[in-house]
């Protein structure tokens, strides 16, 4: 094959997964004999090995916690992207609404959420999980808000004027064009809205509620001293946040794919 | 009976701060049932704004618009004319058989019908193989010939076109003037097209409608039927009538506000 100067052949998509698991387990190697080799004590930071050894070892307690933290994120992040949704249909066909709406938006979005936390756990109580669902539902709901609003907005005028020339009725022109130009901006909030879900479900776990999740076990294992248990915990938290983002970056792209 | 008939018609748009905009002013213009009638001039001398009337996409200032004896409103909501613009404007997350559909199925046509239909158009514009593909795999065109079978999906008596062949290179182009004409003669539909091609123009077209800008008036109208014996196909484009059409064409476009057609001499 020959390119011309100044072009870059394209990544191969072989390259393009084993770059970067290559330097991922080198750089995990390092780390090993870094750890190993100045005798670095585990509460500074434990080497990959004992980490892995905690993983295996303690794998019903990760994977159990993983699930739960998970299932709140989700249901959160469910919650969040209905509410997100029909918000913006709201705002996007009542224009009062938008306006009223806009500064409530901004202030929210600029807000820590998780910071609500122990105020709703005094709310709905410390013994159960809704205070961790509310903070992962409201930092989904910002972003999904935002993007549908704006992607309800994107409708291009040779569109509105093809639909207009066929004297179509506004339900029709809401079904056929201005929902489908919306849908991938939706994706795009639900894309960004999936790593939130499980930062602020995880994150909300510090502040109380139920002994279990991600959260609390590293929380709870990192005050024992337990550090390499706590270090298995994190990476359960890195899996569960990898796995929202690629589905939800899935059906982003998949819902982009002809525009 | 005449397909369009605009009389009077001015359109202003006010732009803020007190200023306005003639697009339009004093345009009279008939077109008959089946003629096909181009509007030729420079960049923004209001040929997109006269055809917007006719599709009542917009309202003229003063003057009025009747298309087939009616208003131009009710027209639009009787679905009397197709149409189709510079940019395709097809719905990229529709296939290609679907977006020729979409006035059918809006307008409440049979789905076993429209599905006749659609195949029956794709074999006229040639595409009947890429029924299931998207617009995005489709080139520029091939996309504005799916465009074109949606203009004519419901088989309207009136089309309106805006620069449709503007985006496509000319070897391109040449093909889809032939096919149009073709396809014009088998439906015996009116045409308002819009162009800025002046050879474009006298091929297509029964009329030529010279516009010029600020304010969009009509400068000239040129008759450009081919004489008899002459037929509308690829041969015409090396007859002495086309450049004879394409030469008054210009000498009007150039003289800019000469009332009556210049035939040539006078002009210089
Ligand atoms: N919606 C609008 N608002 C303000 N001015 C407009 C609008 N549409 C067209 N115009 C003005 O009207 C004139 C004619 O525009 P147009 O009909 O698009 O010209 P053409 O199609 O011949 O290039 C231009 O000066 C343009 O700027
Ligand atoms: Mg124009």
């Amino acid at each position: 094959m020959t390119s011309l100067p100044g072009q870059r052949a394209p990544v191969s998509k072989v390259t393009a997964v084993v770059a970067p698991i290559v330097l991922g387990a080198a750089l995990i190697a390092l780390w090993q004999l870094l750890v190993r080799a100045f005798h670095i004590h585990d509460t500074i930071v434990p080497a990959p090995s004992d980490i892995w050894h905690q993983l295996t070892e303690e794998h019903t307690l990760i994977f159990d916690t993983t699930r739960k933290t998970g299932w709140n994120a989700l249901q959160g992040l469910v919650i969040g992207t209905v509410v997100g949704i029909v918000g913006a249909l709201l705002a996007h066909g009542v224009r009062v609404l938008r306006e009223m709406a806009a500064p409530i938006v901004v202030a929210v979005s600029v807000m820590p959420i998780v910071a609500l936390g122990p105020v709703l756990y005094g709310l709905f109580g410390g013994m159960t999980d809704t205070a961790r669902i509310v903070v992962a539902g409201i930092a989904v709901a910002i972003p999904v808000y935002l993007n549908t609003l704006r992607g309800l907005q994107q409708v291009r005028a040779v569109h509105r004027d093809l639909m207009l020339a066929y004297s179509s009725t506004p339900w029709q022109r809401t079904w056929a064009v201005t929902l489908p130009t919306a849908t991938p901006y939706l994706f795009t909030g639900l894309r960004i809205g999936s790593s939130l879900a499980v930062i602020s479900a995880l994150i909300t776990e510090y502040f109380g509620g139920p002994s279990d999740g991600l959260g609390f076990t590293i929380n709870n294992e990192a005050k024992s001293g337990a550090f390499a248990l706590a270090w298995a915990a994190v990476v359960g938290s890195i899996v569960l946040g990898l796995i929202f983002y690629i589905v939800t970056y899935a059906v982003e792209r998949w819902f982009a794919r002809h525009r | 009976m005449t397909a369009v008939a605009l009389s009077g018609v001015e359109r202003i748009f006010r732009t803020g701060k007190g200023r306005q905009v003639v697009a339009l002013e004093a345009i009279d213009l008939t077109v008959g049932e089946g003629e096909f009638v181009s509007l030729i001039g420079p960049s923004g001398c209001g040929k997109s704004t006269l055809l917007r009337q006719i599709a009542d996409l917009d309202s003229p200032t003063s003057g009025t618009v009747s298309v087939f004896g009616k208003t131009a409103r009710q027209a639009r909501l009787d679905h009397d004319y197709g149409i189709a613009f510079q940019q395709a404007g097809l719905l990229p997350w529709r296939t290609v058989a679907a977006n020729i559909s979409l006035p059918l199925q809006l307008h409440g046509v049979e789905k076993a019908t429209a599905a006749a239909r659609v195949e029956q158009l794709l074999e006229m514009v040639g595409l009947s193989d890429f029924a299931k593909s998207f617009p995005d795999q489709l080139s520029g065109g091939m996309q504005q010939r799916v465009a074109i079978a949606r203009a004519l999906a419901e088989q309207p008596k009136l089309l309106l076109m805006d620069e449709p062949f503007g985006a496509l290179d000319e070897i391109t182009r040449e093909r889809m003037q032939s096919e149009l004409v073709r396809i014009c003669q088998e439906s015996g539909a009116a045409v308002v097209f819009v162009t800025h091609s002046i050879p474009e123009a006298v091929f297509l077209s029964d009329r030529v409608v010279v516009m010029s800008p600020r304010p969009g008036r009509i400068v000239g109208i040129v008759s450009t039927t081919p004489v008899a014996g002459v037929e509308r196909g690829e041969a015409y484009r090396d007859d002495e009538s086309f450049f004879h059409g394409v030469q008054e064409v210009r000498h009007l476009l150039h003289s800019g506000h000469a009332t009556d057609g210049p035939r040539g001499e006078g002009a210089r």
